[in-house]
């Protein structure tokens, strides 16, 4: 019913960690994971303290895997265990970047990778109660998940006094309506707390006072996913899987134009020519790669000349001045209208900007406008400039990173291919009567 | 932590006390950093964006309206990079404002055209289409301009936090959001205007005043709402003798903004199609328009006559007239015509809380320290219907420093929301079950206690003797109806007691004894419409009446003399908590006197001297007989309250048990006024289930 993201063989470069259930019949039940390691993760947990699990993911190295690459020990240890609060456990599976196609994998193929990992965090800062957050437009997702849900109550691996360990933990789904915010974590708290998906101010941060008012782990879907590894393996081994710095493996999505589009498990630090031409099967129809998302739609884009020399790590993207984001790889052929691509990335973010803050709500929309109107080539070389400066005057100036996500590629596509904003200037492709009706209509 | 933190902004070194804001702290050191969303009082949002400031060390601009001051903190807020982002904040503002100034009633005095000309660019490089939505009616008085909006939250978070009503939400998304009634289409809401005062642009609009005038053109002045007891002062939009709205956006007063429906929209009253103009006199059972003249010639004769041949006066008294009237009233009736009869509508037992108080200083609580006090005891009130602005005292207190609320009432109230804990009990039952309250009471460590009608007699004293027991220091508000329903008992409007609660040369009847009494000769009624709800036994009485309309009173009138409202005069009113403020006269009505010109008039008519009556000579008269009324004059002069210590000694009781009841007023009627303020029955017929009776 709905196309795999896997090929049904890995690519022989693949560092298959996370992945490695994926293609077992019937991954996703709790069988095939529990002849297959699963929960010992957990069960290694139980017998350690909360201190000795959080050193044991701090000297994984894992970083957030939603985008931001925080370290997640270090986040973790934030948590003030002694309050006398509950503390909560949310798992942000509204994976909405666009590009990014890896939490959905993950749940859909291995969903109890994802429960043994929310048990050990919970495990490590006395959660009992957890929730997954899953975007509303993976309607089937949730279902599985609480499928897998089901049958870790059924199972002993939910619930009270878990496999005699006396650790206790309720876990449950709770679904998005489908705004982008929500994978902001302040915002997707607000929504799971019934309120309308805004943003919170911070500090404090969700450690400190997240849903509910109360201490909170809140983690992408692969960063929990990849916790029960690191016990099991214990963290310095999964550390090695990657590079220093940055530890074991990371789903990448490759798409756009590429000959194998897919989700693939590669080690951090994975050279970007090898993925595209090895791992890809390079670029479709044996033509030139123009430019490159490297992790989901709010990256500075890069050239395909920047791209090529480049490795998949944080420090190797920053230092590119871009990132690596959510592991969402587009890629864009020489074929590809920059315009069309810039307004279709900002049309996007327009769409989806909550509307809290000014810089956002006002500067999404007109950036569409200029796009719009650069697009039909009734633009001016001023709007060139204007488009610049709009995403200038909000980068960093918004209530929280949507507006910056809608800068950045904004901003890095009429930098680097000015040329070809300036070649659609005067090249009206609309009258002047239907342009009003298509602003009037897109705006 | 250091405490105070000193930090630097723009080079100059200032201190603060920790956790204070930016935005404040650099208010408080007279440098302003502009704002849309940061209100005092209110939630922090930092959603407009325009407090950006520059900190060094940090990676880029941050909100000054949720950043707390910090030791070394060096803090730019006039940089060029500052000053580009306030630029393009309101450039990003104004690309889908529809710039109506021309039209909007907001233009002069909008946030965002003061913004635009200070901070803005010259010019927009904004040239796309607009987006429109069309203009909604929430409610016969809020009217909503979405694309004026800016969504600066200030509405929703005044009518959710500071009156406790949350008739506000944001519906849709990104540049489409809407702030929306959370019933859709209409308010169902106290219809207070809050949100269209704070709202920094034109998006909220009121149905009365919109489209009428432009701000400039009005002369604004500081007027008491006569509505209820807690005195706020409301500043009359006045244009050409006509007032166009009510606000208080300077925060003058002692009700800073706040004002409800009654403050901000029923001064209409005024402008009634059956206002009385002319006075009028009885010929042949039927009144007729007559001249002041004839009128006030006619009136001092017979009293003269009455008087001349010893009969019974009675004079009843006005819970709206001033400070000055209702002395002046008093003196004439016991000087003047010779009666100890006088009276007038009682809704709270001040007296005995005097009684219970004496000795004591300062043992009355202000609106102020409601707000300040830590705990706050309710007895037998529905603040939030009778009240307004002490029910939102008391919100802000429980908001703002966590006091512990107690409610002791016959039904639900507003006020149970913020409540510690809230008792059911009917009138008869409150006090046994404020008693059962001790160790919460003595726990929250300070007491306001406001209690209304059900508290009165020998259960006044019996209250404070509870409160006592507890040794917590306490302060009383009684509660009244009125505008000067509390300085009426000060002025000795009792039969019992002269001004300043002395005991009267002779003990008269009070106002049911003389409605009662067939043998009164003469009724002299002023302000009041005491034959709304009972009847006149004296069929020979020669029934003088002042007031605004004709009332149930004034349709038994032998003489009716058309009187000027509050808005049309000048005197001094004390509200419930015994603050004394000032009305400055705003405007004048043809055909009308103020109550005392007509009793200088009539005096002057019959020959009598009682001083004269011009209400700053009256006001010495009363600082100097009056006790606890020796108030600062520049104090009430400037628009401020005074607050009175009207007795210190104990206080006589009359013989016989009086009517004390309250009129419970909702927050939509003012006793007879309610029938003649267009907006509170427009209010009253629009669909609401909240406030259905």
């Amino acid at each position: 019913m709905y196309p795999s993201l896997l090929h049904e063989t890995p690519h022989p470069d693949e560092q298959i960690v996370l992945g490695k259930r994926f293609r077992l019949p019937d991954s996703r039940r709790i069988d095939t994971y529990l002849a297959s390691e699963g929960y010992q993760g957990f069960l290694k947990a139980a017998q350690m303290t909360p201190e000795q699990i959080i050193d044991e993911v701090k000297a994984s190295n894992l970083r957030g895997r939603g985008g931001a690459g925080f370290p997640t020990g270090l986040k973790w240890s934030f948590v003030p265990r002694q309050s006398p609060k509950p503390k909560y456990i949310v798992v942000n599976g509204d994976e909405s970047e666009p590009g990014t196609c890896k939490d959905r994998v993950l749940i859909q193929y291995d969903p109890h990778q994802l429960i043994e990992g929310i048990l050990i965090a919970g495990r490590s800062v006395d959660a009992h109660r957890g929730w997954i957050y899953i975007r509303g437009e993976y309607r089937y997702l949730i279902d599985i998940m609480d499928e897998a849900i089901a049958e870790a109550y059924a199972r002993g691996w939910l619930g009270k006094n878990i496999q005699g360990t006396g650790f206790d933990f309720e876990l449950s789904t709770h679904t998005g309506a489908g705004a982008y915010e929500c994978g902001e974590e302040s915002a997707l708290l607000e929504s799971l707390e019934g309120k309308r998906g805004v943003p919170r101010i911070r500090p404090p941060f969700p450690a400190v006072s997240g849903a509910f008012q109360c201490p909170t782990i809140l983690n992408n879907v692969e960063t929990f996913a990849a916790v029960p590894s690191i016990l099991r393996m214990g963290g310095q081994a999964w550390a090695a899987l990657g590079i220093p710095k940055a530890g074991g493996t990371k789903l990448t999505c490759l798409t756009g134009h590429v000959n194998r589009m897919g989700v693939y498990e590669l080690a951090l630090g994975y050279p970007v020519r090898k993925m595209i031409e090895d791992i890809g099967g390079g670029i479709r129809g044996g033509k030139k790669l123009k430019a490159m998302i490297p992790g989901g739609s709010s990256c500075p884009i890069l050239t395909g000349e920047e791209a090529w020399e480049l490795n998949m790590d944080y420090d190797s993207m920053a230092k590119a001045k871009t990132m690596l984001g959510s592991g969402g790889v587009v890629l864009m052929d020489e074929d590809t209208d920059m315009v069309k691509a810039a307004l279709r990335i900002i049309r996007f973010y327009q769409h989806e900007s909550c509307g809290w803050c000014i810089p956002c709500r006002e500067g999404t929309m007109w950036l569409k406008k200029l796009l719009t109107r650069l697009d039909e080539g009734v633009g001016t070389v001023k709007d060139i400039d204007l488009v610049g400066d709009l995403a200038d005057n909000m980068l960093g100036r918004t209530f929280c990173p949507l507006g910056d996500a809608a800068a950045m590629p904004t901003m890095s596509i009429v930098r680097k291919f000015r040329h070809e904003f300036e070649a659609k200037l005067g090249r009206k492709t609309v009258s002047m009567a239907g342009l009003s009706q298509l602003v009037s209509i897109t705006g | 932590m250091a405490d105070p933190v000193t930090f630097t902004v723009n080079g100059k070194s200032l201190q603060a006390p920790a956790g204070t804001l930016v935005i404040d702290a650099c208010k408080r050191a007279g440098i302003e950093i502009p704002a849309f969303c940061y209100y005092e009082g209110l939630a922090l949002q930092a959603a407009c964006r325009m407090c950006l400031v520059e900190v060094e060390k940090a990676p880029k601009l941050l909100a000054s309206c949720t950043l707390p001051v910090a030791e070394g903190m060096v803090v730019q807020t006039e940089s060029p990079v500052v000053v580009q982002a306030r630029k393009a904040m309101l450039e990003f503002l104004l690309t889908n404002h529809p710039l109506d100034c021309p039209v909007c009633d907001k233009g002069g005095e909008c946030e965002l055209q003061d913004m635009s000309f200070r901070y803005g660019a010259g010019e927009s490089r904004f040239t796309e289409m607009k987006q429109h939505v069309d203009e909604k009616q929430w409610s016969p008085v809020v009217y909503f301009d979405a694309p004026r909006c800016i969504l600066c939250y200030r509405c929703v978070r005044i009518c959710d936090e500071g009156l406790g009503v949350k008739a506000l939400g944001v519906t849709n998304r990104g540049v489409y959001s809407e702030i929306t009634p959370n019933k859709g289409d209409h308010l169902d809401c106290d219809e207070c205007g809050a949100c269209i005062d704070i709202c920094p642009v034109g998006a909220l609009t009121s149905g009365i005043y919109r489209y009428q005038t432009r701000p400039w053109e009005m002369e604004h002045i500081g007027a008491i709402c006569s509505h209820c007891g807690d005195g706020c002062k409301t500043t009359l939009g006045v244009k050409n003798d006509e007032i166009l709205r009510g606000n208080n956006r300077d925060r003058s007063g002692i009700n800073g903004e706040f004002l409800c429906i009654k403050g901000r929209y029923a001064f209409d009253f005024v402008s009634h199609a059956e206002r009385l103009q002319s006075p009028m006199i009885r010929v042949d059972g039927k009144l007729e328009e007559v001249s002041w003249s004839k009128a006030l010639a006619f009136v001092a004769q017979r009293f003269g006559e009455i008087k001349a041949a010893g009969g019974r006066f009675g004079v009843i008294g006005g819970e709206r007239s001033t400070n000055e009237e209702n002395y002046y009233l008093q003196k004439f009736a016991r000087v003047g015509l010779g009666t100890p009869h006088i009276d007038h509508r009682r809704s709270g037992d001040v007296p005995a809380l005097l009684d219970a108080l004496h000795g004591r200083q300062g043992a009355l609580a202000t609106v102020d320290d409601l707000y300040n006090a830590k705990g706050v005891l309710i007895i037998g009130a529905d603040l939030a219907q009778q009240h307004p602005l002490l029910a939102f005292q008391t919100r802000a207190d429980s908001r703002h420093h966590q006091a512990k609320v107690f409610t002791v009432t016959e039904g639900p109230v507003r006020e149970d929301k913020v409540a510690a804990k809230k008792l059911r009990a009917g009138p008869a039952g409150q006090l046994a079950v404020v008693k059962t309250l001790g160790e919460d009471l003595k726990a929250a460590g300070e007491l306001v206690v406001l209690f209304g009608d059900s508290i009165q007699g020998a259960a006044v004293g019996e209250l404070v003797s509870f409160i006592d027991s507890l040794g917590v220091p306490a302060k009383y508000i009684c509660l009244v109806d009125y505008s000067n329903s509390r300085g009426t008992c000060d002025m000795g409007l009792l039969p019992h007691l002269g001004p300043g609660y002395q005991a009267a040369a002779q003990t008269g009847m009070g106002q049911a004894e003389m409605l009662a009494d067939p043998a009164l000769d003469a009724l002299w009624v002023v302000g009041a419409n005491p034959l709304a709800g009972a009847a006149l036994a004296s069929q020979q009485a020669f029934v003088v009446v002042q007031d605004m309309f004709l009332t149930e009173t004034a349709q038994r009138a032998d003489v009716v003399l058309p009187s000027a409202s509050a808005y049309e005069k000048t005197g001094t009113v004390t509200n419930t908590c015994g603050q004394v403020q000032r009305l400055r006269k705003a405007i004048s009505v043809m055909g009308v006197k103020a109550d005392l010109d007509i009793f200088g008039l009539l005096a002057r008519g019959m020959r009598l001297d009682l001083g004269r009556a011009v209400p700053d000579q009256v006001f010495e008269e009363i600082r100097a007989s009056v006790h606890g009324y020796n108030v600062p004059l520049p104090v009430i002069a400037t628009g401020g309250a005074a607050m009175t210590d009207p007795v210190h000694g104990r206080i006589p009781v009359a013989g016989q048990a009086q009517v004390i009841q309250s009129a419970r007023d909702t927050l939509f009627t003012s006793g007879s006024l309610t029938r003649y303020s267009k907006t509170l029955n427009l209010v009253l017929e629009a669909p609401g289930e909240l406030y259905k009776p």
